[in-house]
């Protein structure tokens, strides 16, 4: 039957707790993950890979990080970017000093740099928190940006202070650098957003996320219940930068290439982000998919339907699609304000019941 | 005196006047806030769009003509007319008002009860879009605003600190009219919010809004008054960094340097928030003055944030902020 419980008697305590339960989206998520895996890599071309499936892929990651802190533990983040040009610098400095270190390793340490950073930014949060907080995090993006723009030593003291990715292989694959094909993009930018959003769904289903949903909900309760907000913040901090540096590595070394820290990582880039983990749903994995789609597809299209059908100058159109996020933003918040991850939810809960509702 | 003495004397008073800047910034901000408990991030685009609307009205030009021109084919710009300034800041005044009953009608009413969280996203929503829609209306190009306000070096305090010192201060005559008329907004706000039945009501709402609305006052009539008064403060800060810098997007980002005075002041003070404006503006200036030969220039980007980071770690609140009680 499509998309029911009943039947699927479930015999022990670990199936019942699967992520998913219903027999129909499991293999749903099955059919889709070998998509992914073994069709997409044999239709996809250069156009799709560079305009919309890479871009959506690395900011899923960002997204699933940043809605690690702000929807899971409550933490309202604007350093987004500041941190993902701190991955994106530790990269290139680890792909510099060390050419013979796989680049998996490198991104993956670059990830881990990140989380330190994030966890040093992250020590206000003891003390303040809503608001305050935002700003604060204001601090690192403005002082990290402006740390990595003028010290010579980050960019390797290239004339132009600009960081250019070198040709990096796996398996004699190119996957970074000018000879990188769409395919071997892809699935790097795949095999890290899968690796990603199965540690993020197994870390907030587990007790940790539950400290951190605990913090969220209220944090003063949920210290008297004995939750460590100290450690619950903190590590929230630590795994949303580690994810968050992640992408920052992955835009620069395979999509970008060549960066600056203004221009490829600037505030914009913290918003954008921010706005995937709103518009898809605050505290859902599903959620940051969902946004990192809306907001990449969609000005595709946009700009697609303006530029290119009706012939509008770019400018116009890129001025219209700020102001359609703008008004996107607010019309989500105020139909749904949990996103689109809710709106799926309550697709599922009419499915169940379809076709006889009461 | 020293002379590094005297140059930082220079640059703190420099700072002075850029603090009044920022401060007039955060004004905006305090309003809405203590009105509405709304954290507004528009603020800085509303500055960005008053003073777009207001270069608008005085050259004349036609809003909306690229995406006319664009739509139609046509070649409209301008209506071939210059509106005096006398004409164009009361109608920019309209203009924001008309703004803030919509922002009330389409947004604010919808979000009645919800979290301060998703207000604060929802003012980020509405800054794209007021971003947006104002360079769709008026066109992206940088613009020169001039309202008839003095320009260049004062001469009068250059003499009187050579007479002094036997050093001449540079302080820009504009920057000592915005620190002017920065004082006249806030004695007017202050007698406003004080002495008039309006202004009562608007500090009542501040106070809680379910007392008030049980008093029979109406609480969207107050949020269109606090919108608009928002929207008329934006529009003065808006004029003073037009004239510096010319009408231009990096305006709007003044709004984010407008957060660490707040944090420093406390969200809910209006001296406050010109006591941190002008901490923050002398503190950078300073700051930049001293550590520019060890650590290279451009400290303004990051300064502010990080003394309110700093800051925030011994008093949350803010200096003239009230005390967070929280209870289970």
């Amino acid at each position: 039957m499509l998309y029911r419980e009943a039947g699927d008697y479930k015999t022990s305590y670990v199936a019942d707790s699967q992520t998913f339960p219903i027999k129909f989206d499991r293999y749903g998520y099955y059919i889709l993950l070998g998509f992914a895996f073994l069709v997409m890599p044999l239709i996809i071309n250069d156009y799709w890979a560079n305009s919309i499936v890479v871009p959506f892929l690395i900011y899923a990651i960002a997204a699933l990080g940043l809605n690690i802190l702000i929807g899971y533990c409550g933490q309202l983040s604007l350093g987004t970017g500041g941190f993902m040009a701190v991955g994106a610098y530790a990269s290139y400095k680890m792909m510099t000093a060390f050419p013979d270190l796989n680049i998996i390793f490198v991104i993956i340490i670059a990830g881990m740099v990140t989380a330190c950073v994030g966890v040093l930014f992250g020590l206000p949060s003891l003390r303040i928190k809503g608001f305050y907080l935002a700003v604060a995090t204001l601090a690192a993006q403005f002082f990290l940006i402006w740390l990595f723009t003028r010290t010579a030593w980050f960019y390797n003291y290239s004339p132009t202070g600009m960081i250019s990715a070198p040709t990096r292989e796996i398996f004699g694959v190119p996957v970074t650098g000018p000879r990188a094909s769409a395919v071997s993009m892809y699935m790097i930018c795949l095999c890290f957003l899968v690796a990603s959003a199965w540690l993020a769904r197994n870390l907030t289903r587990g007790s940790l996320g539950r400290t951190w949903m605990a913090i969220r909900d209220m944090d003063i309760a949920a210290e008297i219940i004995g939750v460590n907000p100290l450690i619950a913040k903190l590590t929230a901090f630590a795994v949303s930068s580690f994810l968050v540096g992640i992408s920052g590595a992955l835009l620069f070394t395979v999509y970008l290439g060549a960066a600056e820290a203004g221009e490829a990582f600037g505030i914009d880039k913290s918003f954008l982000v921010l706005f995937m983990v709103i518009i898809g749903g605050l505290g859902s994995i599903f959620g940051a998919f969902a946004g990192a789609a809306f907001l990449i597809v969609g000005p595709v299209l946009l700009k697609l339907l303006l530029v290119n059908s009706l012939g509008w100058p770019t400018d116009l159109a890129a001025h219209l699609e700020i102001m359609i996020v703008g008004a996107l933003i607010i019309v989500f918040l105020i139909v749904e304000p949990h996103g689109i991850a809710a709106l799926w939810r309550t697709i599922k809960e009419k499915l169940r019941l379809w076709p006889f509702p009461y | 005196m020293p002379d590094t003495l005297l140059f930082a004397l220079e640059a703190s008073l420099n700072g002075l006047t850029a603090g009044v800047m920022y401060a007039l910034v955060a004004l905006g901000f305090v309003l809405i806030f203590k009105a509405s408990g709304i954290f507004n991030f528009a603020q800085g685009v509303l500055a960005l769009f008053a003073a777009l609307t207001l270069v608008g009205f005085q050259s004349g030009q036609i809003p909306f003509s690229h995406l006319i021109n664009a739509m139609l084919g046509t070649r409209l710009h301008h209506f071939g007319w210059n509106m005096p300034t006398v004409l164009a800041i009361p109608a920019t005044v309209l203009v924001m008002i008309g703004l803030a009953i919509l922002v009330e009608r389409f947004i604010l009413k919808h979000l009645v009860n919800q979290e301060p969280i998703i207000l604060f996203m929802a003012t980020i929503g509405l800054a794209y879009f007021l971003e947006g829609f104002g360079d769709i209306m008026w066109g992206a190009e940088v613009k020169a605003l001039d309202v008839g306000l003095p320009k260049g070096m004062s001469s009068a305090v250059d003499e009187a600190t050579f007479a002094w010192f036997g050093y001449g201060f540079y302080i820009d005559r504009l920057e000592i009219w915005a620190a002017g008329i920065a004082a006249v907004l806030v004695a007017v706000l202050t007698v406003f919010s004080q002495y008039t039945k309006q202004g009562r009501a608007l500090r009542a709402v501040a106070d809680d809004h379910q007392a008030a609305l049980s008093v029979g006052i109406s609480l969207r009539f107050i949020w269109v008054l606090t919108w608009s008064i928002a929207g008329i403060v934006a529009l003065v800060a808006g004029i003073m960094w037009g004239s510096k810098s010319g009408v231009q997007f990096s305006l709007s980002l003044i709004a984010l340097k407008a957060l660490p005075v707040l944090i420093l002041g406390g969200f809910t003070s209006i001296p406050g928030a010109i006591v941190g404006g002008l901490i923050i503006g002398v503190g950078e200036k300073l700051f930049d003055f001293f550590m520019n030969p060890i650590i290279g220039g451009a400290t303004e980007n990051w300064f502010a944030y990080m003394l309110a980071l700093i800051f925030l770690l011994f008093r949350p609140q803010g200096l003239f902020g009230e005390r967070i009680i929280e209870r289970v």
